[in-house]
């Protein structure tokens, strides 16, 4: 692989749990500035590849590299200052805490931001996903939707030079995946490079210019998403787990 | 203060302001206790400080940090200990009972890297054992003389009324540097982090919030706190014998004032203190059954009030004497609105 241009690169990754194998050898790349999707079928793998990039799971083989340094070792933690930040499947608000409070952490922590520019980044971050409103209220009253929207208000916090998504479009009617996908292409004016786990395609599609089609823990097909969704295997996945 | 157009984050609000300044005045007050509290009032107030302490500590350690212990007695045991041992090394007595918490706060850094990395219950166990591990190693030490205990002689030189009032300062010294210095840390952003590791430690490691690190600090300045505890009831006591310090008593009284008071608030366990303080002074503070009632105490307000007296009184008023949290002001709207 040609490294020169991709801020984010995985290679070799395998994760086993005990003797179940969920990722198995695979390879990835992530160019600057660039929005990759990630589909497959349930349990394909997508999830603990994306905790594998972020620094949840140790690999068992493989490296991650970020900006050509070798960050296979750092944990989530140290991931995230450097500027690779996460999203949740399952949001994990700090229920607690204010949606701001909840936001501020990632600024000051992750952004790595002090005082007044700490702030003003985590207001910012609440206002780009729209969550100013709440900000005052405790994180566990949020609904679903809103704690995912805080999953992506957290993240942006943080200052993130590659964001990592999961799923955070489930659910959404046509109205909010619109406003969704309004913010993903503001982030990418911001030239934050994007993957983007969805199930919903004609959502994802609106953002992304490749795809990277997994099932049972391998890539089976990438590259546009037309020529990704057309090949075979992948047809074959989708009709063989019944997801649509 | 300012962020963003037309938003300003708040931290403090004319009421909380207005109760610092009452604080600092009660603070003065109580500082010249002892030119007019007579002897008994100053010891009982000695006591009180004590316990405001360990409430404080158990409420930053669990309230905060997530991290339920029962085995603070530890920290409470080695603080008198230490001080103990300190005398003993040649040290001037009210020295040594200074030094003795930063003392155990240096063993609590070791110990954290293994206690910190049990979870929920396992941890709240674990420092149990640890509790009576160091019961046991203190009792091996031939200056104790296993449970017969020593005393730290050194105090007997100063006249009762000296000590008294020493005793009493030094309480309230050492009361209000660690609650100022928990105050302090809950109120940065270090103390965001620690909350946060409490609602969720993945998600806090994934917004960069370095766990360990944090865990550890508020660990630390908790066995500190509990140290002083310890050091300062052997200054009042002056025995030491390592049963009565290495019990699980301690902790109880701990949990007792933190959940009654309000677990997770930050005035809560103050208040907590004082009803403790006054249950114990009308009823006598002795027997099996005072400690069932008290159990059982807890245990009803941890099932039907789980923020306390303070917790409750904070839902329905919303006020915050001592706030640590964040609240932003939307300009246009608000403008002079309390906390
Ligand atoms: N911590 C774990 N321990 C054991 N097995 C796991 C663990 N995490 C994931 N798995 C298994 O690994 C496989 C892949 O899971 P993963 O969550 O990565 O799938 P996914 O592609 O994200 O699926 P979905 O679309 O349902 O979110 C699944 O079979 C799952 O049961
Ligand atoms: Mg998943």
């Amino acid at each position: 692989m040609a490294q020169g241009s991709s801020v984010l690169a995985a290679a070799g990754i395998v994760k086993r749990f005990n003797a179940f194998v969920a990722v198995a050898e695979l390879d990835f790349r992530l160019g600057a500035d660039e929005a990759v999707g990630i589909v497959g079928p349930n349990g394909a793998g997508k999830t603990t590849l994306l905790n594998v990039l972020a620094g949840t799971y140790r690999p068992s083989a493989g490296t991650v590299t970020f900006e050509g340094a070798d960050v296979s070792r750092l944990d989530a933690a140290s991931r995230c200052r450097l500027g690779i930040a996460r999203s949740h499947q399952v949001p994990r608000p700090f229920g607690d805490m204010t949606v701001f409070e909840n936001v501020f952490v990632a600024a000051s922590m992750g952004g790595g931001h002090k005082g007044a520019r700490a702030y003003d980044g985590s207001i910012e971050s609440l206002r780009l996903c729209g969550m100013l409103e709440v900000a005052n209220r405790p994180a566990e009253t949020l609904g679903l939707l809103d704690r995912k929207r805080l999953e992506l208000a957290r993240a942006l916090a943080t200052d993130p030079k590659v964001l990592l998504l999961d799923e955070i479009g489930a659910g959404l009617t046509d109205g909010e995946a619109a406003e969704l996908v309004a913010i993903i292409r503001e982030l990418r004016r911001r030239h934050i490079a994007i993957v983007w786990i969805e199930h919903i395609l004609h959502v994802l599609l609106q953002v992304v210019e490749r795809l990277v089609c997994m099932d049972a823990g391998r890539v089976i097909a990438e590259g546009l998403p037309d020529e990704a969704l057309a090949h075979p295997a992948v047809i074959e996945a989708y009709l063989g787990s019944g997801v649509t | 203060m300012s962020g963003g157009p037309g938003i300003v984050v708040q931290r403090w609000s004319p009421l909380s302001i207005g109760a610092m300044s009452c604080l600092g005045a009660l603070l003065v007050l109580l500082a010249f206790g002892p030119f007019y509290l007579g002897p008994y009032l100053t010891d009982r107030l000695t006591t009180l400080l004590i316990y405001v302490i360990m409430a404080a500590m158990w409420n930053a350690l669990a309230g905060y940090g997530g991290l339920v212990s029962v085995g603070q007695q530890a920290f409470f045991g080695l603080g008198a200990y230490a001080a103990i041992r300190l005398s003993h090394a040649g040290l001037e007595a009210y020295l040594a009972l200074i030094l003795a918490p930063l003392l155990v706060g240096l063993v609590s850094v070791p110990l954290s890297t293994f206690a910190l990395r049990l979870q929920g219950g396992e941890f709240a166990i674990g420092m149990w054992v640890f509790a009576e591990l160091a019961h046991l190693l203190v009792n091996l030490d031939g200056l104790v003389q296993g449970e017969t205990g020593t005393s730290l002689i050194a105090l007997s030189a100063f006249a009762p009324d000296t000590r008294r009032a020493l005793n009493y300062w030094l309480a309230l010294a050492v009361m209000t540097v660690l609650v100022a210095a928990v105050f302090l840390l809950l109120r940065s952003r270090v103390g965001a982090s620690i909350q946060a590791i409490r609602d969720n430690q993945e998600a806090a490691a994934s917004v960069g919030v370095r766990v360990m690190a944090t865990k550890c600090l508020i660990f630390v300045l908790a066995a500190v706190g509990c140290a002083a505890a310890g050091a300062l009831t052997l200054a009042t006591l002056i025995s030491f014998q390592p049963k009565t310090y290495f019990s699980v008593q301690w902790t109880a009284y701990m949990i007792f004032m933190t959940l009654v008071g309000g677990l997770g608030t930050f005035e809560g366990p103050v208040l907590g203190a004082v009803i403790f303080f006054a249950i114990e002074t009308f009823f006598g503070g002795s027997g099996v059954w005072y400690l069932v009632g008290l159990g059982a105490c807890a245990l009803l307000f941890s099932l039907f009030l789980p923020r306390g007296i303070w917790g409750a009184l904070r839902d329905r008023f919303g006020i915050a004497l001592m706030p640590v949290g964040y609240r932003l002001q939307f300009r246009p709207r608000a403008g002079k609105a309390a906390t």
